[in-house]
């Protein structure tokens, strides 16, 4: 592996539930992570897979430190930063940025396509007035839509196509490191593959590093380098893609890869006589 | 097949006004449904294979939609049926499962409370004790653990596997004959999806339920259906047994979703082959042939609708809405690892 970007160690996120009228007290608590160690290597992408209520989602957000962990250390680019203030942690989040499920949530229905992908720059200081309109219109275009689209609103634009907004956006700060969750779940069949695609040949062509989320292995089989394999806020497995799909080691994840149904009439019912006879 | 469909639905037309014009969402839809049989309808968002299924039922109807066609239901026109007669259909004959379990149980009504609703509404001579019984027992049969407990609890109490199992609880209460099933899965784990899956095929094997189910997902069509539709922008571009539209697809579009598909059992192309481009708009489709403006293969002839024809001389019942003639197709269809859309060489 090359050198890591993110590294993760020991982090824990709990919840905790609690109860009362006036006082709350804290009557249990949610290991949504459990002590959770993973690293991500330059230019490399790590996809990971699990149910709903896994802790995937949990995982990505407290590595971010979009919400605070329990415990535990995350090192971007060595740099320690669990624990930095707000100050302190603006101009990494510059550097690690995320791609969100729906399209359709994410983007703010009243501002114009120019203000969504433009305002991380222009808050950032990083471009302001027609140099930022020529900056944001160059990802427009870079992302598969076009220049002409800048001056539009969200809802002129199908799932496929927001989504490609939403990747523009985190583009614009050109950060090393995207975090995409369940990026392509709520999009048709046939666009989820134009999506896959194009964090593809963005990978390639600005050497960004990938922390894929998603509860669809087939997909992130695909795109992965390696891939982690999540259960109940722990990591049950880790290793080459490959190897997670054709040689899982963990119980969890061989059920879970049996459970993915086969696309092929044939195999399937093979498969199913093959399961009917081992009971 | 047996020579009387259980159901029948002929030339189905839907159209909605709406601000920005008249929108065909489904544009002449027709199929049979035998007892016991699996009908899979294949489509993406805006295909109209959902408004199809609402239609059966006459939830389409409002003063803003236009219903024009057939649907028979052991012989009787439910299109043009009142609204008492159909009642006496939802649920007694025609059972509906949706996709979101969180949204069509009510949060407020216990779980069994809201089966013996649905019982004794049909069945008003059923003793409240004698429907409570009957609950427990259809949450038994979709596999609820503990069902003689579990039937007085809330839906959040529930997991959306559980809640999918009693929706199908619902679904079956009056044993209707036809189970419209509507993407049953989506919404859940894929560990949970197997479960639901086999327990639908036990279902239609044990009541020789009719059911359609309607979905995106290709894996779980080659997992449960005897025979698929395809749909795009409201038409019916192909329909075939399971083997035929797997092996041997007749439309471009079919090729593509076949070919888009990501399989853990096959090695990793490079890229994932994709369509171009999006579903068309409803409110401006293209002229012609749906698909023209996605297909690699287009040529001068799609600019005319094709119509929905057999054109395998072997397989009349394997009907297809694509010009090209059926050895063109064989050829075309052929890619590197297998089926795919992708322009001629």
């Amino acid at each position: 592996m090359s050198e890591p970007l993110l590294e993760v160690a020991n982090l824990v996120k709990h919840f905790s539930v609690k109860e009362g009228v006036l006082v709350d007290r804290t009557v249990d608590r949610v290991k949504a992570v459990d002590d959770v160690s993973l690293t991500v290597g330059k230019g490399e992408t790590l996809g990971l897979v699990g149910e709903s209520g896994s802790g995937k989602s949990t995982l990505c957000r407290a590595a971010l430190q979009l919400l605070p962990p329990t415990s535990g250390s995350v090192r971007f680019e060595g740099q320690e930063i669990v624990g930095l203030s707000r100050r302190q942690l603006r101009p990494l989040r510059r550097q690690m940025q995320m791609v969100f499920q729906d399209p359709y949530a994410s983007l703010n229905p009243r501002k114009r396509i120019g203000q969504i992908v433009g305002d991380p720059l222009r808050l950032q200081g990083v471009a302001a007035g027609a140099e930022l309109r020529r900056q944001v219109q160059e990802l427009l275009e870079r992302v598969g839509l076009s220049a002409e689209h800048y001056d539009r609103f969200p809802h002129e634009f199908s799932g496929g196509q927001r989504q490609r907004i939403g990747i523009a956006r985190a583009l614009a700060p050109k950060p090393k490191l995207i975090v995409a969750d369940e990026p392509v779940s709520a999009l048709d069949v046939s666009i989820q593959a134009q999506i896959v695609n194009l964090l593809d040949d963005l990978q390639d062509e600005l050497g960004l590093t990938y922390l894929f989320v998603a509860h669809d292995i087939a997909v992130v089989r695909h795109i992965s380098d390696r891939i982690a394999v999540m259960h109940k806020g722990r990591l049950v497995e880790t290793g080459s893609a490959d190897q997670v799909c054709e040689r899982p080691a963990d119980p969890y994840t061989r059920q879970l890869l049996a459970s993915v149904p086969i696309p092929d009439p044939r195999e399937s019912r093979a498969r199913r006589q093959a399961t009917l006879g081992s009971t | 097949m047996s020579s009387q469909p259980l159901l029948s639905v002929g030339d189905l037309r839907v159209g909605f006004a709406t601000e920005g014009g008249r929108l065909q969402a489904v544009d002449g839809v027709g199929f049979d449904l035998a007892p016991g049989e699996v009908l899979a309808i294949v489509g993406e968002s805006g295909s109209g294979k959902s408004v199809t299924a609402q239609t059966i039922l006459g939830l389409t109807r409002s003063p803003d939609s236009v219903i024009e066609g057939s649907v028979r239901l052991g012989g009787a026109e439910l299109l043009n049926a009142g609204e008492a007669e159909l009642r006496k259909v939802r649920g007694a004959r025609v059972g509906m499962i949706f996709q979101d379990p969180m949204t069509s149980l009510n949060p407020v009504y216990r779980v069994g409370a809201q089966i013996v609703e649905a019982i004794r509404a049909h069945e008003p001579g059923t003793s409240k004790e004698e429907a409570r019984e009957r609950a427990i027992e259809l949450l038994r049969s979709v596999g609820i653990a503990e069902a003689a407990q579990r039937v007085g609890d809330y839906p959040h109490e529930f997991s959306g596997g559980m809640r999918q199992r009693a929706m199908i609880a619902m679904a079956l209460a009056l044993e209707p004959e036809v189970l419209i099933a509507d993407e049953p899965t989506t919404a859940l784990d894929v560990t949970v999806q197997a479960q639901i899956l086999r327990l639908l095929e036990d279902l239609n094997r044990s009541r020789n339920l009719a059911t359609i189910l309607i979905t995106h997902d290709l894996g779980v069509v080659a997992e449960v259906a005897d025979r698929v539709l395809v749909m795009y922008a409201g038409k019916v571009v192909e329909e075939g047994t399971l083997d035929q539209i797997f092996y041997d697809p007749q439309h471009p579009y079919t090729w593509g979703l076949l070919g888009s598909l990501s399989r853990l059992d096959r090695p990793r192309p490079q890229r994932l082959p994709q369509i171009g481009g999006a579903p068309p708009s409803l409110l401006a489709p293209p002229t012609g042939c749906a698909f023209r403006p996605r297909c690699p293969h287009e040529f001068g002839k799609c600019a005319e609708v094709p119509a929905l024809d057999g054109r395998l001389p072997e397989a009349a019942a394997h009907r297809d809405r694509c010009w090209l003639d059926p050895e063109q197709k064989a050829e075309r269809r052929q890619v590197e690892g297998g089926i795919g859309l992708e322009a001629p060489s």
